[in-house]
């Protein structure tokens, strides 16, 4: 293969596996569904596209999400598992409602150009601590930081639980889990009556071009891509191991608590039980079928938002439950692992020697 | 069984590996391959063993025209490969390794196999106990067992690559003895890969010298050395002579150190290193060599003693605030003291209590995790202070420890910069680079990713990433895998090296290199280090007692 073949099918070859997964799920529709396999889809694309109201829904989604892959960005350059990113959001949602709160709450006259700032420099720090316990587990205590992401997120979802259910539990009490709504100055500046703030967009955008910067241009950025290609060389080469997973994890854990402070204070308008509504697993998701490219990551996550947040509608104009996002997403994730990578399809030879180099 | 290459093509993208080369092997002969590195050696016995597929050619084994898929599809044909590296399984015993490609039947024939090796070791004369673990073995009894394995799948042809590299002068000797016997006695066909001409001229008939991917001519052996290194180089070699160098201030100082992995242990060590003063270090791999050299950069602790650089000893940053995890633990327990106090007082019910324990250990994590991320961000491990301090270190694995695979020529520039910008200065790194490439020879480009440079030329790249001017310069095989030409050029930059005042410590495989290079020489045997000798006064007899744990 010529290399310009090869360019050119390096960059339309991801639609490829999308058109599969479309073509798998549109059959299942037949097979299952009542109506024709296109109502589904238009209901699809109102859901998500189809009034201002449900494209803002659809991006007030994407942002924490956008959030939260791009911190995981970092993370798996430097080799890292990341998988306590959800639990790192939760935290940064306690962080900054503790904030709201604790602050804005008994302080009236406290304007909002002053709580909101607190409130998410709060909730990075949160979320880079929560991140660092996972990290110094590590190199400390040498758990995985995979084992030990997996238990604080437990921890972190128990600590919301118990905030809810006892400090912070409104007076009233009773039906309503959640903690009383913040006040609309300790929000984030909302467009008209939809839940998504430009702000917390354009802060999300500033994040994923802030890394591509660092990961492409700092000294820092190419001792974390060393680390995470072989980890002995680049300590040998002089990068400190530790400090640098360390920082990366706190990096990522900042940026997912930020993604927390956008759910508490634009999606929703106090911390509720099921804050994160998984988006830091799904994250990891993007991700990985991204294969850690940034314009990659930015496009998966839009489409994902977009499938979550069109299903309600597809439940409602045909008879389909709205999982039916879920099972279009699994079928992208599994076309994509099957035949995302062309050169693996295309190399029919039993040889091992395509990549290989003349030693010696 | 009679083999023949004939005119064979391997090509990678532009580089013509193998450039048409036809080569016959009669039965019963012993043939040796020379050629310096990047000859094509490797390559033409990878595609004869099955290991890759020509780019054009044809393989012919008594006038059949054949086609190997793979290795294991050679060998059913009666080609079999000794690589350099074994390519067996340390953590199983000896029979299991030896079942796993022998078996073909659904149990494991254990009783069998024994039977097959021990028949197999007694006829050769070779001491392998069939229960040991295949990680306990020396890499000669490995060599010796992945030997018998092939003889017991029927080989006919034997291809060794390069295999006197890490044995013992016994081991080579026993060797050499089978594979006389299987050529001579049993017909079999033998070819040795090497660059050791003493070898080849000890042991083989007949050699073939390739050169730059094209046979470049044949001989009967024995003849004149001379005539195989103008074959091999076009042109005759003199050996640099010996440069005395001015010696100065101590650099290393190792101080009644013992240290060691759970492996082995090394005890007592003194040692004395100067300012342009060459200390090499013999031994069979694995006597404690390699464990000194990672000692006295920092890698590895000691368990006693001390080693000192320029005159402080060597030891890793501690950070201003490794107070705070006491602290931490402090702040715990005087809190949980005050609930429990409280509780004995009267002043609080039991759940209150609990409440302040927990809230105690809420307050004491934090402050350690806080700690433990500012004692992370601000403490340095040995080994980089060590760097800092003008050292460097350069390990055996090429790209298991020294260099980054994915990551290209420029990127390692800029990783190694000392005192690095916020933003990598690209432009500064690439002019660099390319200075230093084209200084040690390196074939590659600024932007080659490191994984794609051969053998050679990643160790040529890690050399020529060493700052400068150093102090201290620790190296493990530096010229492994490089031919006599490149050996010599890197040594002459070592010597400019000297003269700026950098000591240097290494470690080689290469007795001649030992004795030519090192003002002093120290021999380990089995984690025991000898008398520092002489190079000038040293023979490769000395050397050879030593190594082999005997006081000469």
């Amino acid at each position: 293969m010529t290399t310009t073949t090869n360019r050119i099918l390096r960059f339309v070859w991801p639609v490829v596996p999308a058109l599969l997964a479309v073509l798998v799920v549109t059959l299942l529709l037949i097979l299952v569904s009542d109506n024709p396999p296109r109502v589904t889809y238009e209901a699809l694309w109102t859901g998500s596209f189809g009034t201002p109201e449900r494209t803002f829904s659809t991006l007030a989604f994407w942002v924490p999400l956008l959030l939260c892959a791009t911190g995981l960005l970092v993370t798996y350059t430097a080799g890292l598992w990341n998988i306590g990113v959800e639990g790192q959001m939760i935290m940064g949602s306690i962080a900054a409602s503790a904030i709201a709160l604790r602050v804005a709450l008994p302080n009236p006259g406290l304007p909002g150009w002053i709580i909101v700032p607190l409130e998410l420099m709060a909730a990075a720090a949160g979320g880079a601590l929560w991140a660092a316990l996972a990290a110094m587990l590590k190199t400390r205590g040498g758990v995985h930081e995979i084992f030990g992401g997996v238990a604080l997120n437990s921890l972190a979802i128990i600590a919301t639980n118990y905030l809810i259910s006892g400090p912070w539990q409104p007076p009233e009490g009773g039906t309503f889990r959640g903690t009383v709504p913040f006040p609309a100055r300790a929000l984030l500046p909302l467009l008209g009556e939809t839940r998504f703030s430009p702000l917390s967009l354009a802060l999300a955008l500033l994040a994923l071009g802030l890394v591509v910067l660092t990961l492409r241009g700092t000294t820092w950025g190419l001792r974390l891509k060393a680390l995470g290609k072989n980890l002995r060389s680049a300590f040998l080469l002089g990068v400190s191991s530790e400090r640098e997973a360390v920082t990366a994890m706190m990096f990522c854990g900042a940026l997912a608590g930020l993604a927390g402070a956008v759910r508490v204070l634009s999606w929703f308008d106090s911390l509720r039980q099921s804050i994160s509504g998984g988006i830091g697993f799904l994250a990891i998701l993007i991700v990985l079928l991204a294969a850690q490219r940034p314009l990659w990551t930015l496009i998966i996550a839009l489409i994902f938002s977009a499938l979550l947040t069109g299903g309600t509608v597809v439940q409602l104009r045909t008879q389909l439950h709205s999982a039916i996002s879920g099972i279009i997403q699994g079928m992208l994730v599994l076309t994509t692992l099957l035949f995302g990578d062309y050169r693996r399809l295309f190399r029919w030879s039993p040889g091992t020697e395509a990549r290989e180099v003349p030693h010696d | 069984m009679r083999v023949e290459l004939i005119d064979i093509h391997k090509h990678f993208g532009p580089v013509r590996a193998n450039d048409g080369i036809s080569l016959t092997f009669e039965p019963g002969r012993i043939y040796a391959l020379l050629g310096e590195n990047g000859a094509g050696k490797s390559t033409l016995m990878k595609v004869l063993s099955g290991y890759q597929a020509p780019t054009s050619g044809t393989i012919k084994l008594d006038n059949k025209p054949v086609v190997f898929t793979s290795p294991i599809d050679a060998l059913r044909c009666g080609i079999g490969m000794l690589y350099q590296d074994p390519a067996d399984f340390p953590p199983l015993h000896v029979v299991e390794n030896h079942l796993l490609a022998y078996n073909d039947h659904f149990t494991l024939e254990f009783a069998v196999a024994r039977d097959t090796l021990r028949e197999y070791a007694s006829r050769f004369g070779f001491s392998i106990d069939p229960q040991a673990y295949v990680d306990s073995l020396t890499l000669g009894e490995r060599q010796q067992m992945e030997l018998l394995r092939l003889l017991a799948l029927g080989a006919d042809l034997l291809i060794l690559d390069e295999p006197t590299t890490g044995i013992s002068a016994e081991q080579k000797e026993i060797l050499f003895a089978t594979m006389r016997r299987l050529a001579h006695e049993e017909q079999k066909t033998i070819v040795l890969v090497s660059h050791k001409l003493e070898e080849v001229q000890e042991l083989c008939d007949e050699v073939a010298v390739l050169r730059r991917g094209k046979l470049v001519g044949g001989r009967d052996l024995p003849c004149p050395t001379a005539e195989l290194v103008r074959l091999m180089f076009g042109e005759e070699l003199s050996r640099t002579e010996r440069q005395a160098s001015e010696v100065g201030n101590t650099v290393l100082s190792v101080r009644d150190a013992t240290f060691g992995s759970y492996r082995l242990t090394v005890e007592h060590v003194n040692l004395e290193l100067r300012e342009g003063e060459v200390l090499g270090l013999a031994g069979l791999e694995g006597s404690g060599q390699r464990e000194l050299l990672q000692a006295c950069a920092g890698l590895l602790p000691l368990h006693r003693g001390q080693v000192w650089l320029d005159g402080a000893p060597l030891q890793g940053k501690r950070s201003p605030f490794s107070w705070l995890p006491w602290l931490a633990l402090l702040a715990f327990m005087a809190l949980s003291l005050r609930a429990i106090i409280q509780r004995l007082t009267g002043q609080i019910g039991t759940l209150e209590m609990v409440g302040g324990v927990i809230v105690s250990a809420l307050v004491g994590g934090t402050i350690w995790l806080i700690g433990g991320i500012l004692i992370t961000w601000t403490s340095e491990s040995a080994y980089h202070t060590f760097q800092k301090r003008g050292g460097a270190y350069v390990p055996a694995g090429r790209l298991e420890e020294g260099l980054v695979p994915g990551l290209t020529l420029t990127e390692h520039m800029a990783l190694v910069t000392p005192n690095p910008r916020f933003m990598v200065d690209w432009d500064r790194a690439r002019a660099s680079i390319s200075e230093r490439i084209e200084r040690y020879n390196v074939v590659g480009r600024p932007d080659s990713r490191v994984e794609e440079l051969s053998g050679g030329n990643q160790q040529r790249a890690m050399l020529a990433l060493l700052q400068s001017p150093l102090r201290l310069a620790l190296l493990e095989h530096p010229t492994r895998g490089l031919d006599v030409t490149s050996a010599n050029w890197i040594w002459e930059l070592f010597q400019k090296r000297r003269q700026e005042g950098t000591a240097i410590m290494f470690m080689s495989a290469d007795l001649d290199e030992l004795l030519e290079r090192s003002d002093r020489i120290a021999v380990f045997s089995g984690g025991v280090m000898s008398r520092v000798l002489h190079a000038s006064e040293a023979s490769v007899e000395e050397l050879g007692h030593l190594i082999g744990g005997q006081q000469a």
